[in-house]
């Protein structure tokens, strides 16, 4: 509702109201890949915190996953006008197209952790927290600069 | 509401008599400072506790340099922007002059120095339930900080708001020391009470404001618009907050929710912040909020 007003406010103060443009399956794709994340994270997490046996070889998985989620092109993801003041479905704040080489440095950052998760994960659970707190940290740091709150 | 609060303003402008009665700053009682030992690791505690760099650090700085509070840091609220200050030990733009019992009374009492009203965006409603070893311990924990001679820059206010003044009527109305939690069952839960209605200032963020910026009381916790943009600060109290002490407490160590997302916004920053408290703590700030009704 409030968005709806806020909608027509701007509808009406702006000569030329643009057009919303379909990106769904950008958002799918992108939201797609951080529930990836998630999930692995999930298994990683999970043993790490002893609610889950642990398992080297799917541990071992779960942080291969990382790594290749990572390594995913950003590119066509992002395309300009996706981001939450233009579009409705995503969080994705107009900062990431402002500062597009320090969002891509943050994701770059994820890659690097994903890097080390992946040679500790096998090794043992006690491996797993440390390592788990430094991906946790480039989430993080991304969320907090370009995701907005639900 | 704005309305009401501008003419109320205007009126204790007007009326210097019994303005100066609701307005005059009030101070802390310097012999409860008297002859107090400063531990400077419970400050270093105290001050994650705090999170003072959330807003005192230079706004981009990240690991060893958060630890420079050089100030700059705008936060927008309903009334302008604030722009925290230089709170480094730096003697002339930071803090390094001051005496415990000047920090004492900015920070229980939102009263500076020289005797003027702090605005609430500096959590001082919040950091009222700290002792005075509290203080005492946190300043000597600030004096090993970095100093910086970053000089402070002005806050960027609507008139009447403008006039810090009106800020004793708003203090009047406002600044308490009883805690919102009346009856707090176990040491744990005496404790995490400690922790977020005191130095945590949780509230300030995760409850809504009346049309005068003072916390709902009675709305704790369930959640406020999102000061800075869209969205809003999701609820933490039992009714909405299903997660489990253990998952709370792990929320605050690593910033991951039970299913494993990551906390963003501003709430990044406070776990930057709670993962450097012990473990108890965290637990305890956990068991707080599932005390609340
Ligand atoms: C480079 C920036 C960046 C990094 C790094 C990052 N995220 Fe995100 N994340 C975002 C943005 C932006 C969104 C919002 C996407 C949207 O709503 O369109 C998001 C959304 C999400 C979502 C919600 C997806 C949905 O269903 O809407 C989850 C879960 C998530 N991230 C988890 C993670 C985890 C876990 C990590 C670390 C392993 C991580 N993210 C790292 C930027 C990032
Ligand atoms: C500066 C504002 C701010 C302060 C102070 C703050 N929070 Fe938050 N909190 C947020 C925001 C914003 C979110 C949403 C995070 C996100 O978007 O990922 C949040 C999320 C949370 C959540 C997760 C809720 C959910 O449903 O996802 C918990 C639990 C929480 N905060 C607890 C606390 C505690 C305990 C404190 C005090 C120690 C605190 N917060 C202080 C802004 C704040
Ligand atoms: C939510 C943001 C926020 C947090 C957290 C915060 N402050 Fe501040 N602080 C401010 C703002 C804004 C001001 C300026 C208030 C004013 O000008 O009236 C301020 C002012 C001050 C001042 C007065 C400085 C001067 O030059 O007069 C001191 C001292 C101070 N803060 C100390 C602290 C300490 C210590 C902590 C941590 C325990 C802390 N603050 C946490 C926002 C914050």
């Amino acid at each position: 509702m409030k968005r709806f007003a806020l909608t027509l406010a701007a509808a009406t103060m702006v000569a030329a109201p643009a057009m919303a443009q379909d990106f769904s399956a950008e958002l799918k794709a992108r939201q797609g890949q951080f529930r990836i994340m998630a999930l692995n994270l999930g298994v990683l997490g999970g043993m790490a915190q002893g609610k889950i046996e642990y398992d080297a070889e799917a541990a071992q998985e779960a942080a291969d996953t990382l790594v290749a989620v990572s390594m995913i092109s950003q590119t066509p993801h992002w395309p300009e006008g996706s981001d939450n003041f233009s579009i409705d479905g995503t969080r994705a704040m107009p900062a990431i197209w402002e500062n597009t080489d320090d969002f891509l440095a943050k994701w770059s950052d994820y890659g690097e952790a994903a890097l080390v998760m992946q040679e500790a994960a096998g090794t043992g659970a006690e491996a797993i927290g440390p390592a788990l707190r430094q991906v946790g940290g480039t989430c993080s740091s991304c969320h907090d600069d370009y995701r907005e709150p639900q | 509401m704005r309305l009401i609060l501008k003419l109320l303003l205007v009126a204790v402008l007007l009326a210097p008599a019994a303005g100066y009665w609701l307005t005059r700053p009030d101070r802390v009682d310097p012999e409860a400072f008297a002859g107090l030992t400063p531990d400077v690791a419970r400050g270093e505690t105290l001050y994650y506790a705090g999170g003072c760099a959330s807003c005192h650090a230079a706004p981009e700085a990240e690991g060893e340099a958060k630890l420079v509070l050089a100030g700059g840091h705008r936060l927008e609220s309903d009334f302008g922007t604030f722009v925290a200050p230089n709170i480094s030990p730096d003697p002339e733009h930071g803090i390094g002059a001051w005496s415990a019992l000047d920090l004492a009374n900015a920070m229980l009492r939102g009263v500076s120095p020289e005797g003027r009203h702090y605005y609430p965006s500096f959590p001082y409603t919040s950091y009222i339930h700290m002792s005075a070893q509290d203080i005492v311990d946190l300043k000597a924990f600030l004096d090993t900080l970095p100093a910086s001679d970053t000089p402070n820059a002005a806050h960027d206010l609507a008139f009447p708001f403008t006039l810090r003044r009106g800020i004793g009527l708003w203090k009047a109305l406002y600044l308490e020391d009883d805690y919102v939690l009346a009856n707090a069952a176990t040491d744990t839960v005496v404790r995490g009470r400690y922790l977020v209605e005191g130095p945590g200032h949780c509230a300030e963020c995760h409850t809504p404001r009346d049309a005068f910026g003072g916390l709902d009381r009675s709305a704790w916790m369930t959640g406020a618009p999102n000061p800075s943009g869209r969205g809003s600060i999701p609820a933490i109290d039992p009714a909405n907050l299903s997660w489990s002490e253990s998952e709370i407490a792990y929320y605050l160590e690593t910033g991951f929710t039970p299913d494993f997302d990551s906390a963003g916004g501003h709430m990044a920053r406070v776990v930057e912040n709670t993962s450097q408290l012990p473990e108890e703590d965290r637990q305890a700030i956990a068991a707080y909020l599932k005390a609340l009704p």
